[in-house]
């Protein structure tokens, strides 16, 4: 069955609010300056027929209250002078109104696309993390910024647009009928055909302009890959071969646009053609109509005129009216993203001291649609002490942390978290996460200067407290190298750091937030044992009220914990301390096995000896 | 780091343009075609005014119909032939322009295969990828369209002026006059307008990056509970977009207006002057009629030429990079006499190679990078024997890697020679010696395609059954048990779809396939579960057999298959030997690899 189709057309008008008053000024003046510029070619043929022209003629009745014709042949030089300053009287006029259709329009335009942009970044920084993984990024930011850029261009630009032109075309029409009947009809065939024949052939190209896009994606993307992978190329000598798959995708899309360029070519001419001749047929049957005096020179002139006038408009119009077609699907996209459900904050949900026993009972979890990740998991973690987790990928260890710290909630009959007795759905997400640091494997550090990312949760913040949290972090001596130390730019457009300078800054960051309860989801795997070693003798000198839970698969950054459990497949193995885990069999000491090879261990414990008893003697 | 953009000529240079014409030249008849049909185009546009003039003062000041009907035939030839006109010129154009640009890219792509890798350390891809792809499409749209439009619009105006000299002197003068006032309004205006579109793009770009990084920092944000903070970032830059988007719709909003009412003002003009004169009977009301066409007519050319001009200059530099990516020289050149006998990256002549053993010797090796100070390596001296397993050891950033940039020729020495086989290796050619290279990095990297694809790279003649095989040989079959499509599963942009264990794997069997005598690893720090890693070793175990072998090394169970280590701090080698020896030396490499030992018995001690 067919879903119906909702209208997501009234979500867009929202953001209309407040702007509307900028349109109906934009419109109004935009009727006042077509109006103006339809007067310039009255007032020549007026010119034209009364004073210059030899037959008999009757002055509009317009102009017949104020004036007589022979008055106006009488002194014709001053008629002339009148004709040119009002020619550039009502100019003025319509160029002021020009001015202010556009100025009012971009008023509106700017008012309701930044509305709609800081509604869509406000709402994706509080969409749940699950609708964040479930949807990719590229796709998102195409939505933001491509797709508002049509429903712009839809609202404050083609709407109007149209408006506009329609009503040209039918004062313009107006005007020519009735000047002469025959004529204007003439001149108003084309107008539906050129209309249509711009929609027709804009509608059938798109899918062509979009398999061009394509190719070029895919040529951008080829060469992307080639530079990136540089020392891949040149390693197994394919250079030849990358040339080769190159130029076949070069070849593809200049091909394409060329085929394009055929269709558009017929479409450019053949439009030129159609008001070509419209101009044509006005011209003749209108050079014959005044050579029988049917119509005067000044008619004759002023149908010119406004039949060249319309060509632009009437064909733009045909090209605006199927991209205007096109914008449903943006429209419906922006709407996918604002319709999703944000983050619910209780703002009187409770605030309890966080620094109490953590428990979980009976925590059953599954990824939307996916096999659970945890099962019946149960355990408590003490405050202020330093607990541990052990587990391979994929045995749910990062979904603890995901958990804990809220960025996917229990469902009822998913067990509960508790701190201190209260679950933790009843407590503030934000007082939740701001009161437990996170420090995650792979980091996001934000495109600013360093200094400004380790302070974000306390911007202006002295760089005295910074450096504490960057010794503590073990990442300043690092700093102090870059040239501009803490101002120095991170990220996409500034220096990058190795794996490990990342994850260090990131807990920098995290230890600004003094929170009593920190998690290490992994988030030293890139950092060598000796920095490892020496961030947590740190961390457990000047930290050692909070509660510190270390996520890991390497032995030794586990080993000091008070407490270690190990997970597998979601479920618990084994729980305890590493002197006691390693006292019997079990995944933890396979694991110590693996990693710590016995011959090492030996072979240190026999040069140890031997330095001991060279001292001793 | 290149990043910031040198500051490039604002004016227009001859020097810079003439470049283009070795792109130009293959099509030159295309462009010549191109030429004559907008001069003919421009003429035939002059001519529709003169239509309308003869219909006026034959017709209906004449007031007869005689010869109507062979005028509007006239006519439409007229316009016949100029849409033919316009179809083959826009076909020639399009051609012109899609042509252009893939020569361009084309050999810009040729040319950065055989840049040196120092060029791609410094030189951020995406600044590289700017001048592949958009600075080539603007520089071929130029020559291919404004060029020709320039040609067309200067056609119009001169050939325009010289219809109304020979119409009407006087006044032709007089119309004259607005054209230096268009011109001067047109250059003030413009200036301003562009100034502030490039506002609004550099804007538009920060709102851009902004929502990548709202997005990408999503679970970063709620984490610290910032995203109050960000969305306030946010809405100032969106408040700025906003201003300046306003502005420079109010400049344009000024700026048209005024070139129409200049428009007005000419007509004004004519009307006037051109109306006494038909009173006076110097003039028939036909020409009064053609000339207003033609004052009018020649506004739009005119600010097009301006346009134009300023759009040429700011090409230039789109230009100046993509010239200054094709003359980037090659750090590392094969000696003329080298390409001779064992031919170029791209036509190698493989009956001349002579196979490789892989024994290596470093001799009096100094090394420093050319964009670095430091000698890094002094009188260095090394030999490794064909077969030979080489741990270099140290911490990020030591050096790591220099020994292995050398001696895969991504590096030349400074001074001293790398001898392999014996023989320097610049008396061979440097695909010879990569094609016997086999290289896994510590980011692997993959391409684009499927699993078969990719592992297919390492020997592209190989038969399914073989790439199987080598995957076999390093477990990658694993991994391709669990993908969908099985062999046929698309690995994604860079293998994006893949974890980095599995990308691991998959870059081993690759390695596999080429059978390389000289075998590279970059070892991954980062973390990859148990399961996988056993894997991995026995993979790396299959693959150090028989080879030599350079291992970038942080795993003790591979350091210690080493024959030989290299201990390397601040990018010097200061100890080297094999694990036993080195442990026994109580040096750096003990200090290295006891601390976690240390960390276990202090726990230990605490439980005894």
């Amino acid at each position: 069955m067919k879903k119906k189709k909702e209208n997501n057309f009234p979500l867009m008008l929202r953001y209309m609010k407040g702007n509307v008053r900028w349109f109906v000024l934009a419109l109004l003046f935009s009727v006042l300056s077509t109006v103006c510029n339809s007067a310039t070619p009255q007032i020549i043929s007026v010119t034209i027929d009364s004073i210059l022209g030899s037959e008999q003629y009757t002055l509009p009745a317009v102009l017949a209250q104020f004036t007589t014709l022979e008055a106006l042949r009488a002194n014709a030089a001053r008629t002339l002078l009148i004709a040119a300053g009002a020619i550039v009287g009502i100019a003025a006029i319509g160029g002021i109104g020009s001015f202010v259709t556009r100025t009012t329009t971009a008023l509106g335009s700017e008012g309701f696309v930044k509305g709609l942009r800081d509604a869509l970044y406000s709402h994706i920084q509080r969409l749940p993390y699950s609708w964040h993984v479930k949807n990719q990024t590229g796709d998102i930011i195409q939505r933001c910024t491509s797709d508002v850029e049509v429903i712009r261009n839809f609202f404050t630009n083609q709407l109007l647009e149209v408006i506009r032109i329609v009503f040209m075309i039918v004062y313009y029409l107006c005007i020519m009928f009735s000047m002469n009947w025959t004529i204007a009809l003439i001149s108003a065939v084309f107008i539906p055909i050129v209309v249509l024949y711009s929609m027709i052939f804009y509608s059938k190209i798109n899918v062509r302009f979009r398999a061009a896009d394509e190719a070029e994606g895919v040529l951008s993307t080829a060469v992307q890959e080639n530079l990136t992978g540089v020392r891949v190329v040149r390693a197994f000598g394919r250079e030849r071969w990358e040339v080769d798959r190159f130029n076949e995708k070069n070849r593809r899309f200049s091909n394409l646009w060329v085929e394009l360029g055929k269709l558009m070519s017929v479409y450019w001419a053949l439009g030129d053609l159609i008001t070509g001749l419209q101009i044509m047929a006005v011209i003749a049957v209108g050079a014959g109509f005044a050579a029988t005096g049917r119509i005067s020179l000044g008619t004759l002139l002023a149908f010119i005129s406004y039949n060249s006038a319309l060509t632009w408009p009437i064909r733009s119009l045909g090209r605006t009216l199927s991209e205007m077609s096109k914008s449903g699907v943006s429209i419906d996209r922006v709407a996918y993203i604002l319709k999703a459900e944000e983050e619910k904050i209780l703002p009187n949900a409770e605030t309890p001291p966080m620094n109490r026993d953590i428990e979980f009972k009976d925590v059953t979890f599954s990824y939307e649609g996916q096999k659970p990740v945890l099962n019946h998991l149960s355990f408590t973690i003490p405050a202020g002490k330093t607990f541990a987790i052990l587990g391979g990928t994929g045995s749910g260890k990062s979904t603890i942390a995901a958990l804990l710290d809220r960025l996917y909630d229990l469902k009822p009959g998913e067990g509960s978290i508790s701190i201190g007795g209260v679950d933790i759905r009843e407590i503030r997400q934000d007082y939740l996460r701001g009161n437990i640091g996170l420090v995650l494997q792979e980091p996001y550090l934000f495109s600013r200067s360093i200094g400004e990312n380790i302070a974000i949760t306390h911007p202006g913040s002295g760089l005295n407290g910074i450096k504490k949290a960057t010794s503590i972090a073990c990442v300043d001596e690092a700093i102090d190298t870059f040239s501009d130390g803490y101002d120095t730019i991170v990220g996409e457009r500034g220096v990058t750091l190795s794996g490990g300078q990342k994850q260090r800054v990131a807990i920098a960051r995290m230890l600004m937030q003094e929170a009593p309860v920190m998690i290490f989801d992994d988030s030293l795997s890139a950092v060598d044992a000796e920095t490892d070693a020496k961030i947590r003798e740190a961390l457990g000198q000047r930290m050692s009220d909070s509660t510190v839970i270390l996520i890991s698969h390497r032995i030794t950054t586990l080993m000091q914990a008070d407490q270690i459990l190990v997970l597998k497949d979601g479920e618990l193995s084994e729980i305890g301390t590493h002197a006691e885990l390693i006292s019997h069999p079990g995944i933890y000491r396979d694991i110590y096995d693996i990693q710590m090879a016995a011959a090492d261990r030996e072979l240190l414990e026999d040069t140890d000896e031997a330095v001991k008893g060279g001292a001793a003697e | 780091m290149r990043i910031e953009e040198k500051d490039y000529t604002k004016s227009f240079e001859l020097k810079t343009w003439l470049r283009l014409g070795r792109f130009m030249k293959p099509y030159k008849w295309a462009f010549i075609t191109v030429f004559a049909l907008n001069i003919f185009g421009a003429l035939i546009d002059i001519c529709l005014p003169l239509f309308q003039r003869y219909a006026i003062n034959t017709f209906v000041v004449g007031e007869t119909t005689k010869g109507l009907s062979t005028f509007a035939l006239l006519y439409t030839a007229a316009i016949v032939i100029q849409t033919v006109g316009t179809i083959i010129f826009c076909r020639l154009s399009m051609k012109n322009e899609m042509y252009i640009g893939r020569d361009m890219r084309h050999d810009c792509f040729v040319h950065l295969q055989t840049l040196s890798l120092s060029y791609y350390n410094v030189t951020p891809v995406g600044y590289i990828l700017a001048r592949v792809m958009s600075d080539i499409f603007r520089i071929s749209g130029m020559l291919a369209w404004q060029l020709t439009d320039m040609l067309w619009q200067i056609g119009y105006v001169c050939g325009v002026f010289i219809a109304m000299l020979f119409l009407n002197v006087k006044l032709a003068l007089t119309v004259m006059i607005v054209v230096p006032i268009l011109a001067v309004l047109t250059l003030y205006f413009q200036k301003r307008i562009l100034l502030w579109n490039r506002r609004i793009r550099k804007q538009n770009s920060k709102i851009t990056s902004a929502y990548n990084e709202g997005i990408m920092g999503a679970k970063t944000s709620k984490t610290l509970v910032i995203e109050e903070q960000n969305c306030e970032e946010f809405r100032e830059l969106t408040t700025e977009m906003r201003l300046a988007g306003v502005r420079a719709a109010r400049l344009r909003g000024i700026f048209l207006p005024l070139v129409l009412l200049l428009s007005s003002v000419v007509t004004a003009i004519v009307l006037n002057r051109g109306g006494h004169m038909v009173l006076e009977n110097v003039m028939m009301i036909g020409t009064l009629s053609a000339f207003t066409t033609y004052a009018v007519g020649i506004f739009e050319p005119i600010q097009n030429i301006a346009g134009n001009i300023s759009e040429m200059i700011s090409v230039q530099a789109n230009i100046e990079r993509v010239m200054g990516l094709l003359d980037e020289k090659p750090m590392i050149n094969d000696t003329p006499e080298v390409i001779a006998k064992y031919g170029t990256a791209f036509e190698p002549k493989k009956e001349n190679w002579e196979p490789i053993k892989g024994e290596i010797e470093f001799k009096d090796v100094t090394f420093r990078y050319p964009d670095g100070g430091e000698n890094i390596l002094e009188h260095f001296n090394l030999h490794i024997p064909a077969g030979t397993t080489i741990a270099i050891v140290g911490e990020t950033g030591a050096g790591k890697s220099t020994l292995v940039n050398l001696a895969c020729r991504f590096f030349e020495p400074t001074s001293g020679q790398i001898l392999i086989d014996g023989r320097d290796y610049r008396e061979r050619s440097q695909l010879w010696l990569h094609s016997s290279l086999g290289y896994v990095l510590q980011s692997p990297h993959l391409f684009s395609g499927t699993v078969m694809e990719n592992i297919r790279y390492g020997r592209l003649d190989a038969t399914d059954e073989e790439v199987k095989a080598a995957a076999r040989a390093v477990s990658a079959d694993t991994v391709v048990e669990k993908l969908e499509n099985g062999w046929d599963s698309d690995v994604g942009e860079g293998g994006d779809r893949l974890s980095t264990g599995e990308k691991q794997l998959i870059s081993f069997a690759r390695a596999v396939l080429a059978n390389p005598s000289i075998f590279v690893l970059d070892e991954a720090t980062s973390s990859i579960d148990t399961q996988t890693e056993q894997l991995i070793q026995n993979a790396i175990s299959y693959l150090l057999k028989d080879r030599t072998s350079f291992l970038i090394a942080h795993r003790l169970s591979t350091i210690r298959q080493a024959d030989l280590i290299l201990v390397v701090r601040n990018g010097k080698i200061i100890e080297q030997g094999r694990h036993e020896e080195l442990l026994r030396k109580k040096g750096y490499y003990h200090t290295l690899y006891t601390k976690q030992f240390e960390e276990e018995k202090t726990s230990a001690g605490v439980l005894a």
